[in-house]
């Protein structure tokens, strides 16, 4: 097991999106940054290494942990980007829908807390951040699903906070509002302007609103918070 | 492979000094859960998580200790260390990724 200089941040779903802004984010911090996605990315920066797999394949997630262990000896910090969305009325929600939305959102976020708590207990710190919803909160119809699977992310953040603090690890969420990504461009102009005036601030997040707010846990003084819950835009 | 003597003696001389004077014998009687147990549930996941990542560091392999496979035995693989040593081979004996 050998030893990095360089604070160790690995981020899932990086390909595009928030995932890519904070893999750029924490390297022009001087971070060494490792991003996974489904599919390569289509963008490279020096001190970012990528890596394809599905946050919800145990083996998969295994064994890019026991690689992070063998190569740099360390994880400083996990931020739990990769999320997946099925926006549709209950209704019209097939089970298989259901099921792909939490094997990714809920069952992939608990995998790599509990896989990254591993390494990070070997040096008794680490800190885990995980990203919940304003659509929880807000009840939003037609993100039922999407916005349960969130909630168990806020339940797993605030319970494996308490399991993990004796080792130094903290672990808290951050709840962005919609950012203009992929993930509501299906989402009719009408609808989302409702959806902002319901926001104290109502405008669209940036990428940066997010990272604001992971930084402030990444920060080394942040060590006496855990087990919290960030919403943006007021929420 | 002596899986005591590699993986969970060392194991066990790594973690000690944490341990506030709790004594854990190296042996394979040493019970790891129950009243005779001397770790607190807390010790017994420190030890492990450090016995997986020795078979990371040592082996080359990535195993999860803590699996359906261990927690559904009415024999609990983590009585003592000579079952834990001993569930140890059985799954270094399975391909990888299956372990």
């Amino acid at each position: 097991m050998t030893m990095s200089d360089r604070l160790v941040t690995l981020i899932t779903g990086t390909r595009k999106g928030i995932g890519r802004h904070l893999a750029e984010h924490y390297v022009a911090r001087g971070h060494l940054v490792i991003g996974c996605s489904r599919s390569p990315a289509d963008w490279s920066v020096e001190n970012y290494e990528h890596v394809c797999l599905d946050v919800a394949d145990e083996p998969a997630v295994r064994n890019l942990m026991a690689d992070l262990r063998r190569r740099h000896g360390r994880l400083d910090h996990l931020i739990n980007n990769a999320g997946t969305a099925a926006m549709n009325h209950s209704q019209l929600t097939p089970l298989s829908t259901v099921r792909s939305i939490f094997e990714t959102n809920v069952f992939g976020t608990f995998l790599f807390c509990r896989e990254a708590a591993k390494l990070m207990m070997v040096r008794r710190q680490g800190r885990i951040v995980n990203l919940s919803t304003v659509a929880t909160p807000l009840k939003l119809e037609g993100e039922a699903i999407y916005a349960a699977s969130k909630a168990a992310v806020v339940s797993l953040t605030e319970i494996l906070a308490r399991e993990l603090a004796p080792w130094g690890i903290t672990v808290n969420a951050v709840g962005p509002t919609p950012i203009d990504t992929d993930l509501i461009r299906g989402v009719p102009a009408d609808k989302m302007e409702r959806l902002l005036a319901r926001q104290a601030i109502p405008r669209l997040g940036r990428t940066e609103d997010v990272a604001n707010v992971i930084d402030f846990y990444l920060r080394p003084e942040s060590d006496f918070i855990t087990g919290q819950n960030l919403y943006l835009g007021g929420v | 492979m002596d899986t005591l003597e590699r993986l969970i003696y060392p194991a066990i001389d790594e973690l000690a000094p944490s341990w506030g004077g709790v004594v854990l014998p190296k042996a394979p009687e040493t019970p790891l859960i129950g009243p005779a147990a001397a770790l607190d549930s807390l010790g017994l996941v420190t030890l492990i998580v450090t016995i997986e990542g020795r078979v990371t560091d040592e082996l080359g392999r990535s195993i999860t200790l803590a699996s359906e496979r261990a927690m559904s035995r009415t024999q609990s693989p983590f009585r003592t260390l000579g079952t834990l040593a001993s569930y140890i081979d059985e799954l270094l004996a399975t391909p990888a990724g299956d372990a």
